[in-house]
């Protein structure tokens, strides 16, 4: 879409909805949020971002490909059950630290599992829609501007 | 009790060198044979080593935690029965190793050859060495899955991935049987250990649950062991290379369902069903095996038919519950191991040398293979039980224990002679027609005599049932393994007694008519052979393998109906078959459990819930009669944004929030796709249009009083307060919803999450196929 509004406001736009996105996840232990939320938060940012700019863009802006950050948040997800398996407990028991840390709180295998889901749901959504954005930019071309700035 | 510790090892090694041999094979080059028979002969001694203490009715044991939480522990046990199958799967194993070295020399495959058979057979000595019925369940079907992959070793020939298939279905579905029976029989019996479950008898003949566990393990037994109506399967399982019919298929793999019956017999057997059972399948299948054997021109189908006699006469021994006929089976196992081993590796040395197995094509051999000659001389003397083999032996005593039966003793005497003159006849064909009739075309050709692999396992397994049989009274024989294994199955100690003579006896009297029956059959078999033929044609019209084969193609056809009757391609079909489901089955659930008493106390609707609703219900009206699709999308729209209102009304800002985001990704997705729909159009008529109306309306109510009743059910509220009680406690979260999701009931967000990324690499799928067929 050639929209000189659109793409200077998703400069600014893009940012602070990372940014929300991860407060949304990480505020998700205590108050309203969590992985899942945070992670449909930071997906929709991309898709604004491709909107002017074209999938590739932001694909390119993304880095890792959407299949890794997928395989990525399964084994988080995975391991973070195993590591009470490793301490003698039952598959995915919650083992916490007792150190307390600024805005993390305590370190925990929850943290660690909700992360891999975080990772896991920006990775399926962006694959989908990068994809059908991709078919898309194919049947009507001009539709995108395809460098990245 | 003694503790060996090499139990483990024994049944691990086959594995692991299996892994090793995948890839080492090519630097072997033709030792490979006599490398790899290094291992089963080490496991054979290992376990040569045992005979002396369970001679001494001792009993030999490992035990290793392995999955305690679902009682499937590393036990394994050895007593006599296990340790006589264990010498037989190990020392056969040996010179099958030997043989396969030779008779697979040169072909690129030989690697992937060792490794299944290895993986064979260290199943097979995990299922005679397992003290747990369920880790002996698992073996078992391992051992069905390596035969499988062997008798398909040609995969490339339509008749060997069929006959595997066959095998794998006929023995796999009896497997199934079998652990249904196991498992109602380790609940009778409170455990899951053979050792302790053996001595149960009494507690097993009472429970009202003995004649279906019986049923069922019989299934698993008979299948495995070739048993009529379920015998087709062995002779097509020829298809294998020969070294595997001679190892799986005659000598270990279908004495699996034998053992089986032989380690049950004390817990299971002493009553009518397993005498009737027994007894009548056994010796059907003896009459039946041992009919068909003579007439067949392929010496491996010979071979075939005798081992599903020879199985049906050991199930037949060890259902008539006499002390002499366990002894007897005992011993006819050991005895037909040898022979038939001996037999299997000659017909695929002759097979070898000239390239074909019709006896109407052979002739000579005995000049052309002296070695084998000797062997195979051997194997046929044992097999048609002359002195001093051992098989004579073996066969006297099954004519004592037939005749000293109180209940159809004529019957069952005479069809066990029947199926020895049978036999006999077969033993006779096998070894006069190919090594001392008249020379043909295809043997008059120069052939190179068999190599020393080829010949060594016939030539030894034939000398040594002449050497058991001369020496049957011995330590060895009579206390060292036929003894202990009798006591095994018996369920008492007891002591073998063997030896060649005891004077002129019935028995001796009817071997004598036995022998010269065959040998008169023996004369005019060619003659008989072209009636008996055309008659099995008829026969085999409405046997058991051709009820196979029609079940097999109904099943496929039923299958291919169902699914074109679900997976049409339509979408709305496919909705509709969930929605109509969902329907009934909670539905009618709910109608059947009466969940509606309780509801009669609902709290006072708002002003705003009352307006939020109606929207919704508009809406989705708006849906139904929309003109275009993106009018539609906007009152989904708005159905979805009214839920996500109503979430937060009543204070759950977490799916309020998941709503919100979801409805915007879905707009977007819209979008996407809007370009590949078809056109809008009206496609349904008004029948249809009211049967989905109705459809939707029962689903709609259905779900409304599913939610009600189970917020109704009584004490409910328990597991709100249990969370809100323990979150922080337990979960150090104090957002109950994300605990739950990350913590409570974590392990049902990773499966969900795991489902998300298997679905969304189908979508990547389909849309790259569609672009690169574009392309």
């Amino acid at each position: 879409m050639q929209s000189i509004i659109l793409k200077t406001a998703v400069r600014y736009l893009m940012p602070l909805m990372l940014l929300f996105s991860v407060f949304v996840f990480l505020r998700g232990h205590n108050e309203p949020g969590g992985g899942f939320v945070g992670s449909l938060i930071a997906a929709s940012a991309f898709v604004l971002y491709s909107i002017p700019y074209g999938p590739r863009a932001a694909r390119e802006l993304l880095q890792v490909d959407p299949r890794t950050l997928m395989g990525v948040g399964l084994l988080m997800v995975v391991v973070s059950g195993l590591i009470s398996l490793f301490a003698g407990l039952p598959f995915l028991t919650g083992i916490w630290g007792e150190r307390e840390y600024p805005v993390l709180h305590k370190l925990g295998t929850p943290l660690l599992f909700d992360t891999g889901v975080y990772l896991a749901v920006i990775g399926v959504t962006l694959l989908i829609i990068f994809e059908l954005l991709n078919e898309w930019s194919e049947r009507l071309p001009g539709q995108f501007e395809e460098e990245a700035n | 009790m003694v503790t060996a510790s090499f139990l483990l090892p024994i049944v691990l090694s086959g594995f692991i060198l299996a892994i090793v041999i995948g890839f080492v094979h090519q630097y072997l080059g033709k030792a490979i044979g006599w490398v790899v028979a290094l291992l089963p002969l080490t496991i054979f001694v290992a376990l040569a080593t045992l005979i002396e203490p369970i001679s001494q009715h001792q009993l030999v044991q490992q035990q290793i935690a392995w999955v305690p939480s679902l009682n499937i522990n590393l036990t394994f046990f050895v007593d006599g029965l296990s340790l006589l199958l264990g010498l037989i799967v190990s020392g056969v194993g040996t010179l099958i190793m030997i043989y396969a070295g030779g008779y697979l020399g040169g072909d690129a495959r030989i690697g992937r050859f060792y490794v299944t058979i290895l993986v064979f057979m260290a199943a097979m000595l995990g299922v005679v060495l397992s003290n747990n019925i369920l880790l002996l369940f698992i073996f078992w079907e391992l051992t069905s899955i390596s035969s499988y992959m062997l008798i398909g070793f040609n995969h490339e020939s339509d008749y060997s991935r069929n006959s595997a298939r066959q095998a794998l279905l006929v023995t796999g579905s009896g497997g199934l049987a079998m652990l249904a029976g196991l498992i109602l029989l380790g609940n009778i019996a409170g455990s899951w250990e053979l050792s302790a479950i053996i001595g149960m008898e009494t507690a097993v003949h009472a429970s009202p649950l003995y004649v279906p566990t019986l049923i069922l393990i019989l299934a698993g037994a008979f299948t495995k062991s070739a048993q009529f109506p379920f015998h087709f399967w062995l002779p097509n399982a020829m298809a294998a290379p020969t070294p595997v019919s001679a190892y799986l298929h005659s000598a270990t793999m279908v004495k699996a369902g034998i053992y089986l019956l032989a380690r049950l017999h004390p817990v299971l057997g002493h009553s009518d069903l397993w005498f009737f059972s027994l007894t009548g399948f056994g010796i059907v299948t003896a009459v039946i095996g041992a009919y068909l054997s003579w007439q067949q021109t392929d010496l491996k189908r010979i071979m075939a038919y005798s081992t599903i006699s020879a199985l049906g006469t050991l199930t037949m021994l060890l259902g008539l519950g006499l002390e002499i006929a366990v002894e007897a089976a005992m011993l006819f196992l050991l005895v037909h191991s040898l022979y038939k081993g001996a037999l299997f590796m000659t017909a695929g040395a002759i097979d070898h040398e000239t390239g074909t197995r019709d006896l109407r094509k052979l002739g000579g051999m005995a000049r052309l293979m002296p070695y084998t000659m000797v062997g195979v001389a051997l194997a046929a003397l044992s097999m048609s039980g002359l002195p001093p083999m051992l098989g004579f032996i073996s066969k006297e005593l099954m004519y004592e224990a037939t005749l000293k039966l109180e209940t159809g003793q004529v019957l069952i005497t005479s069809l066990t002679v029947l199926t020895n003159v049978f036999m006999v006849a077969a033993a006779a064909i096998v070894l006069i027609v190919p090594f001392f009739g008249k020379v043909t075309e295809e043997t008059a050709k120069p052939h190179h005599a068999a190599p020393l692999s080829m010949w060594l396992g016939p030539v030894i397994l034939g000398a040594l049932a002449l050497f058991f049989g001369l020496t049957s009274t011995s330590d060895l024989v009579e206390g060292g393994l036929i003894g202990p294994a009798l006591s095994a199955v018996y369920g008492h100690e007891e002591e073998a007694h063997l030896g060649l003579w005891h004077g002129i006896t019935p028995y001796l009297q009817l071997s004598i008519l036995t022998v010269t029956l065959g040998v008169g059959l023996f004369f005019v078999h060619q003659r008989l052979r072209s009636t008996a033929n055309r008659v099995d044609g008829i026969v085999s019209r409405f046997g058991p393998e051709r009820i196979y084969e029609v079940g097999l193609a109904g099943l496929l056809d039923f299958a291919d109906w169902v699914t074109h009757l679900l997976q049409n391609g339509r979408l709305r079909y496919y909705i509709l078959f969930v929605i109509g489901t969902f329907v009934v089955l909670v539905g009618g659930t709910l109608a059947f459990i009466n969940a509606f008493e309780s509801l009669d106390s609902f709290s006072r609707i708002t002003i705003y819930e009352a307006v939020i609703a109606i929207s919704i219900i508009i809406g989705a009206f708006t849906v139904t009669v929309a003109k275009s699709r993106l009018f539609a999308v906007a009152g989904l729209g708005v159905v979805g944004y009214g839920i996500a209102l109503l979430f937060v009304l009543f204070s759950a800002p977490d799916l309020a929030m998941t709503q919100f985001s979801i409805e915007t990704l879905t707009v977007i997705l819209f979008v996407l796709v809007i370009f590949r729909l078809p056109r809008f159009e009206t496609i349904s008529d008004w029948g249809s249009r009211i049967r989905d109306g109705v459809i939707a309306a029962l689903f709609g109510l259905v779900m409304m009083l599913l939610v009600l009743s189970s917020t109704a059910v009584p004490n409910a509220t328990q597991i709100t307060e249990f969370f809100a009680a323990n979150s922080y406690e337990l979960a150090k979260g104090r957002n109950v919803v994300n605990v739950i999701l990350v913590d409570f009931r974590g392990a049902d967000t990773m499966v969900e999450v795991a489902v998300l990324a298997v679905a969304a690499l189908g979508v990547y799928g389909l849309i790259r196929s569609r672009t690169n067929r574009r392309d």
